[in-house]
């Protein structure tokens, strides 16, 4: 039975390829575990000590750019978070810049305008074809040579330009702020039922209502009369100079801006591309038969060509979003505390945990870029065509 | 069948290579005497410490000693290959064997020795953490300094010991890291931070390469204890000895007043630790896996520790620094080798 069972599998084709790839993966398994087995060793025979105990100990070190307290007690665990919403916060705003300045740039490269649309080939040839790297370290080195803290340029008597960033004043919410906050999601809530109502009513009786300018109303008023209604529960508080440094208020640390520039400027070329190609795919006749149907030219955009654009152009646009996200790990070149800055960086230095820090980076960034895949192709599935069209 | 064949010759050969990886190690100084050359990490830039020149040919006291363990080891001072290495890299590129031997303004620290599988060797310059502030800010005192930007260099001893002086004193500060040396003098002259902290023998480098230097004060306060010193992996024992010995017979070489110039006469000396140290009364080198004459080349080539800290470093350089604790014991510093016998 054995040689017939043998003979079947190595000349069925089917089975036969089943038994390679077993054996790949198999292969590939015991590589793997003579890796990490290897490492270990090699570790343990230097006199290298490892493990993730280290997670708990005291960091011994400050960041300067945080979301969240920190100071020199806290634990390597916690400069991990701070970093990690470092570099949230970069990737979410870089992100946002990016999208509505390649879409922006996308059009313009569209337009009729001689000028504007030769601007904008420039930018977009020129961010492209120059290393992010580059990019950052220039901006960066520009804002340095910002005015110094004494000589600081005054904008409105409040904020405050100089080489170690922007100073602005610290709103700080008093009581009554959160029935303020709760009219503005209320306010949002009932917008949503307002267009639907209004879209109902046009489909019912073919005429067009605001529901732009309607919503906005709402949603801006609303807040604003509570606000004024329960006597103005916001305060500020002035960046003041004193010593060597501005006290109070709020700062945006030119490593900051300085990554958002490079990181935006940059993605935001090859967004553009995107765009002007989705742009470019909707066939001309599906513009000329809205002009022959009518339609203001803003409407063939916002109707017609823009959502059947958006098909073409959300899948490249999920892997600009995923390069930003993983450019910002570059922060390192100016000072930016990201992941890689602080906990991959000084961290690492501090205790020597090279692979456990790198592994638990790694892993991070896998799962921010999953993430953002999801719900990318989320979207992505919302905007395809419905049905067997 | 062929396709199985290669599979099964591919797994056997990566079965080899691992253990082939496992199998590789030898003494330092077997690898490094059939090499031809030292491979030395040194510093990306520290005038004075180490730096190339302007014909490119690598200069300092860290250097020094690299090239002190070359002789010894080669009879050839110039047999070494620097790698210049970061705060950040340099643990990972010793431990890795990528070099032999680690000369970069190192702090010697407990977890460092311990903790992270490394030997320190001995001590080349005895440094403490200060403070530089332009001289326009006339700040005179280290406890002035609340509130301050401070410019820090990342992954170093320094940034903890910054962290735990303003906390004791009560002061709060915004920290401004910087990855090298280079980054963090740019970041000062343009006035991102008011305050540049590192090994006050950095800032005295650094402050040599400023357009002005007498605009810049490195205030009294030391913060702290640095020890730097040369590093090797732990483990080898005997490469370990023959870089603390190198080191040790430039110090001993000053305390007996041989110098690169007198070596030669130093040879017909009265004085036994003289002829133990220079191989006349021969068995020494022996001890270390080295030929008789290993101190004579250390000191004909590279010269007493005298000799370089003044080439380098001292009060007739840019750099401009006193003996200060670097001094021998007998001189009112620490410097102190043990005896040569």
């Amino acid at each position: 039975m054995s040689a017939n069972f043998i003979r079947r599998i190595l000349f069925d084709e089917k089975s036969r390829s089943i038994l390679i790839q077993a054996l790949v993966i198999g292969i590939f398994a015991v590589f793997i575990y003579l890796l990490v087995q290897q490492t270990a060793a090699n570790l343990e025979r230097r006199g290298i000590s490892s493990g993730f105990d280290f997670l708990g100990m005291g960091a011994g070190y400050d960041i300067s750019i945080r979301l969240i307290p920190f100071t020199s007690e806290d634990t390597h665990l916690r400069a991990y978070f701070v970093g990690l919403l470092n570099t949230l916060m970069i990737a979410i705003c870089g992100c946002f810049l990016a999208t509505i300045l390649g879409f922006l740039v996308g059009v313009i490269r569209l337009s009729s305008n001689w000028l504007f649309r030769n601007i904008a080939y420039v930018y977009v040839e020129f961010t492209r074809n120059v290393p992010v790297l580059l990019q950052i370290v220039l901006y960066y080195s520009i804002l340095l040579h910002l005015p110094k803290i004494k000589q600081a340029i005054v904008l409105f008597d409040t904020f405050y330009l100089t080489n170690r960033g922007l100073f602005s004043p610290l709103p700080i919410f008093k009581d009554g702020f959160v029935i303020v906050l709760g009219s503005f999601f209320v306010a949002i809530v009932v917008s949503f039922f307002v267009k639907r109502y209004l879209k109902k009513k046009q489909e019912n009786f073919g005429k067009q209502y605001p529901i732009f300018l309607i919503n906005s109303a709402i949603i801006i008023f609303t807040p604003l009369s509570f606000y004024y209604l329960m006597g103005m529960p916001i305060e500020f508080e002035q960046p003041v100079l004193k010593g060597f440094n501005f006290k109070g208020g709020m700062v945006i640390r030119p490593e900051f801006i300085g990554m958002l520039l490079g990181l935006s400027i940059y993605t935001a070329a090859f967004i553009s591309e995107t765009v002007r190609s989705g742009i470019v795919s909707v066939s001309k006749g599906q513009r000329e038969a809205s002009q022959a149907l009518g339609l203001k030219s803003n409407f063939i955009m916002k109707l017609i060509i823009i959502p059947q654009a958006l098909r073409v152009i959300i899948p490249p646009l999920t892997s600009q979003y995923l390069n930003l996200t993983k450019n910002s790990s570059l922060g390192i070149a100016i000072g930016y505390a990201d992941l890689v800055h602080g906990f991959g960086g000084i961290s690492l230095n501090q205790t020597g945990r090279a692979i456990e820090i790198m592994l638990m980076v790694m892993l991070t960034y896998l799962t921010i870029s999953l993430i953002i895949s999801l719900f990318m192709n989320l979207y992505n599935k919302s905007v395809q065509f419905k049905g067997n069209a | 069948m062929t396709k199985i064949k290669s599979l099964f010759i591919s797994l056997v050969l990566t079965l080899g290579v691992s253990t082939a990886i496992a199998g590789s190690h030898g003494s330092t100084l077997d690898l490094v005497k059939e090499r031809g050359k030292l491979m030395c990490g040194s510093n990306t830039g520290l005038a004075g410490f180490g730096a190339p020149n302007d014909a490119g040919v690598w200069e300092g006291i860290d250097v020094d000693v690299c090239r002190a363990v070359a002789a010894a080891v080669f009879g050839d001072a110039s047999k070494v290959e620097y790698v210049p290495v970061t705060t950040k890299v340099r643990f990972t590129v010793l431990q890795s064997g990528e070099v032999d031997l680690l000369s970069r303004n190192t702090t010697w620290t407990l977890s460092r020795d311990v903790d992270l599988g490394l030997e320190f060797v001995g001590v080349n310059y005895y440094d403490g953490q200060g403070f530089m502030v332009p001289a326009a800010l006339g700040v005179s005192s280290a406890t002035e300094l609340d509130g301050a930007s401070v410019c820090i260099q990342v992954g170093t001893t320094t940034e903890m010991n910054l962290a735990d002086y303003f906390k004791a004193n009560g002061m709060s500060y915004e920290s401004v890291p910087v990855e090298t040396n280079a980054e963090a003098d740019a970041a000062y002259i343009a006035g991102r931070c008011d305050v540049y902290t590192t090994d006050a023998s950095g800032l005295y480098s650094s402050r040599a390469g400023y357009a002005d230097p007498s605009a810049h004060v490195v205030l009294p306060e030391i913060i702290s204890k640095e020890p730097l010193g040369p590093a090797v992996r732990h483990g080898d024992h005997e490469w370990g000895d023959i870089v603390r010995w190198s080191l040790n017979a430039m110090i001993i070489g000053e305390e007996l007043g041989i110098t690169s110039d007198n070596v030669e006469e130093m040879k017909s000396s009265k004085n036994p630790e003289v002829l133990r140290l220079l191989g006349v009364e021969p068995g020494y080198g022996a001890y270390l896996g080295l030929d008789n004459e290993w101190a004579v080349n250390i000191l004909s080539q590279v010269g007493n520790y005298s000799e370089s800290f003044e080439k380098h470093i001292g009060p007739n350089t840019p750099i401009n620094i006193q003996r200060g604790l670097n001094a021998l014991y007998k001189d009112g510093g620490i410097l102190y080798a043990p005896p040569f016998r």
